[in-house]
């Protein structure tokens, strides 16, 4: 009865809290500009059944890491019904409730479960192996410093433990299945647990000990587990799916045209035309978290860092500074400094920093808008859109950019290209003949 | 002269507009292919008229560096322009302005049927109006094909230009990255008008390397900005005399004998 209690407390809290920290997440989310990314939904279906349960993107070019991580993402899935068990017994003060259901479903989900907790703890090891030991390039990087480093790996460490947890609880509960002990009823099958036999105690208290310390230790794990998940990188194993939901349905070459400007520039070139609202914009592009879309700053939430963008981008590769995965990580930072600061003094409150304090024009200059990051998204992330956003700002609020375009932008003004080269000349290609 | 305003004065509408762009008018290596592009709508005898001096830089440079005010100037005059000749179908050679007519225009009152020069002449390969005989052989010779990153990863098109290459009967080779994960040439972006900045390397050289490694000796490309920038990494691995970049267009050209 106490045990029951104190399990339901523990359940309060662990579901509460994440709600609660679910809930910021939100309405940091929230405070992007409005976009509507609500239409042609079966689109929309199709592409989240494909991205996100699929994993379509996750296999294609980095195979190795794609099927491993497919392995982690199944076994995620289908342990959790074993959670689900978990918290019914907890609850209820029942022992392997699902096990007198259907014995012999029972049977094969536990082996199922069982083979998938070795996978995953293998893929966990190569995957802690691949960041700390063959230290691949795709994991550093400037964006890469302590903490989304021991992010990872904390992740991964958590995952082998609770896969741990969850075998020797087996382990134990198998012998004591055997040895015939009160509470203990016949139910599953173990074929990778039961090996573990040898390394158990021989006595029946001492198994119990094993077996309630694992059920507790793997129970309480997931609640910590899934309190940490909000503020890590991890949150992408929720966010991956409305992600994909409402990614861009357009032509990846499609750039937004902002509807203010078209305002504007109708009633320069015709005196007669009516703007459809008087009162000009605040702002042209974005200067701050809060002057991009929600799609924008919930991309920032659900990127997990893998920096396979980052891996393609022609201007990192040539060591120039810009990394896309720092533009999600930069704008992800900023927001929630925003969200603090509005909690904290008000929802009026500035800070008088921007989304410039993080991120560099020598960053935002280098991009040549070749869609390559946003190609090798898992989860159809777009960084580029920020990356036009921050540009347009600088330029059209800020009269800034390089020489280069400054001169461009001057031809294409008087002449109408961007060289200095006379209208009259257009038809000189004609000319010759080679 | 076959400009639009010759055409309409004349009280006829062309079955399509050559859209020349910028680079096409103005960068003497790309008049080339601009040239080559007329000759095969000529070649096939296909209607055809240009904008002439009333075309005008669709905006694109200005839209990705930043200056939406100067990308709508330049796109709702275009518009005006087109709309005023009653303007249906484009092609065009340059994969900048293809995507900015295609798919930036029509929210903007422009509708038309934008298609690139390698679609056009995929088109007509398989009406049989084009056939590489009767000009260079290519046969056997290796070719390696760059995606221009508005041609392929920004409309997806990514068949049509090989295509065109596969019916010169040339040895197509692929480069390393290709298609959806082809590396850009370090153009887009409106990069073509600045300075890069500081780095190890120049991308162009980095793409460049990756073609020169395919064994091809010809570097085939799709888009003026591209080929600047090929070319440029061509000269200063100082290879130009063992590979040529040549538009699709300069290709298909040669090989009809036209």
């Amino acid at each position: 009865m106490i045990s029951q209690l104190a399990f339901i407390l523990l359940l309060i809290l662990g579901t509460g809290w994440f709600v609660r920290n679910v809930r910021k997440i939100r309405k940091n989310i929230g405070l992007g500009r409005p976009v509507n990314r609500s239409d042609r939904k079966a689109a929309r279906w199709k592409t989240m059944a494909r991205v996100a349960l699929g994993q379509s993107k996750m296999v294609r070019r980095r195979a190795v890491a794609g099927i491993m991580h497919i392995l982690i993402y199944v076994g995620f899935v289908i342990i959790n019904l074993e959670v689900l068990e978990i918290v019914l017994d907890g609850v209820l003060g029942t022992h392997r409730l699902f096990g007198t259901l259907a014995p012999g479903l029972y049977a094969v989900l536990i082996a199922s479960f069982e083979y998938l907790a070795v996978g995953v703890i293998l893929a966990c090891l190569v995957f802690l192996l691949r960041r700390n030991v063959l230290r691949l390039k795709r994991f550093s990087g400037i964006e890469m410093t302590a903490w989304p480093k021991s992010d990872a790996n904390f992740i991964l460490v958590a995952e082998i433990l609770l896969m741990a947890a969850f075998l020797t609880m087996n382990g134990a509960d198998y012998v004591l299945q055997l040895m015939g002990t009160e509470g203990y009823i016949r139910a599953g099958a173990y074929p990778v647990s039961s090996h573990l036999m040898l390394l158990l105690p021989g006595s029946e208290a001492g198994l119990i000990q094993v077996e309630r310390f694992c059920w507790w230790f793997h129970i309480t794990g997931i609640f910590i587990f899934l309190n940490y998940i909000p503020y890590s990188k991890h949150f992408h194993i929720f966010l991956s799916f409305p992600n994909t939901w409402y990614a861009k349905l357009e032509p990846k070459g499609k750039f937004t045209n902002m509807n203010e400007v078209t305002q504007e520039v109708k009633a320069m070139l015709d005196p007669s035309f009516t703007p459809e609202s008087a009162t000009p914009p605040e702002r042209f592009g974005a200067r701050d978290v809060q002057d991009l879309s929600w799609v924008n700053l919930m991309n920032a939430y659900a990127c997990t860092e893998c920096g396979r963008c980052t891996a393609v981008c022609p201007a990192n590769l040539t060591g120039k500074l810009l990394s896309p995965r720092k533009i999600m990580m930069d704008t992800r930072d900023r927001l929630e400094e925003v969200g603090r600061n509005k909690n904290r003094h008000g929802a009026d409150y500035d800070d008088g920093k921007s989304l410039f304090d993080y991120i560099s024009t020598e960053e935002l200059w280098a991009c040549t808008t070749c869609n390559a990051c946003v190609e090798a998204c898992p989860v159809l992330i777009d960084p580029l859109e920020i990356i036009l956003e921050l540009r347009r700002s600088l330029v059209m609020e800020e009269s800034k950019s390089p020489q280069g375009w400054s001169a461009m932008f001057n031809h294409i003004e008087h002449n109408a290209a961007p060289w200095q080269f006379s209208p009259a000349d257009r038809l000189n290609w004609a000319k010759t003949n080679t | 002269m076959f400009s639009l305003a010759d055409v309409a004065a004349s009280n006829k509408q062309p079955e399509l507009v050559f859209w020349v762009g910028c680079a096409g008018s103005f960068d003497e290596r790309a008049q080339r292919i601009t040239r080559s592009v007329a000759k095969i709508l000529d070649h096939v005898g296909i209607d055809y008229a240009v904008l002439g001096t009333e075309e005008s830089c669709t905006g694109d440079p200005a839209k990705r560096a930043g200056n939406e005010f100067l990308f709508q100037m330049m796109a709702l005059s275009n518009i005006q322009v087109l709309n005023g000749y009653g303007v249906k179908k484009i092609v065009t050679a340059c994969p900048h302005c293809f995507n900015t007519l295609k798919n930036e225009y029509p929210e903007l009152g422009g509708n038309y049927e934008v298609i690139h020069h390698t679609q056009l002449i995929q088109q007509l390969i398989r009406e049989g109006k084009l056939r590489a005989a009767g000009g260079e052989s290519f046969h056997g010779k290796k070719i390696t094909y760059h995606d221009a990153c508005y041609l392929g990863r920004a409309n997806r098109v990514y068949e049509a230009p090989r295509e065109a290459l596969k019916a010169l009967d040339a040895d197509l080779v692929e480069m390393k990255r290709s298609r959806a994960n082809g590396l850009c040439c370090g153009a887009g972006g409106a990069q073509l008008f600045k300075e890069p900045e500081p780095g190890k390397k120049e991308i162009n050289v980095e793409r460049t390397e990756e073609a020169l490694a395919s064994g091809a000796q010809v570097i085939a490309s799709a888009c003026p900005f591209c080929m600047t920038m090929l070319r440029d990494g061509v000269k200063q691995l100082e290879k130009e005399q063992e590979v040529e970049v040549l538009d699709i267009a300069e290709l298909t050209v040669r090989a009809n004998g036209i």
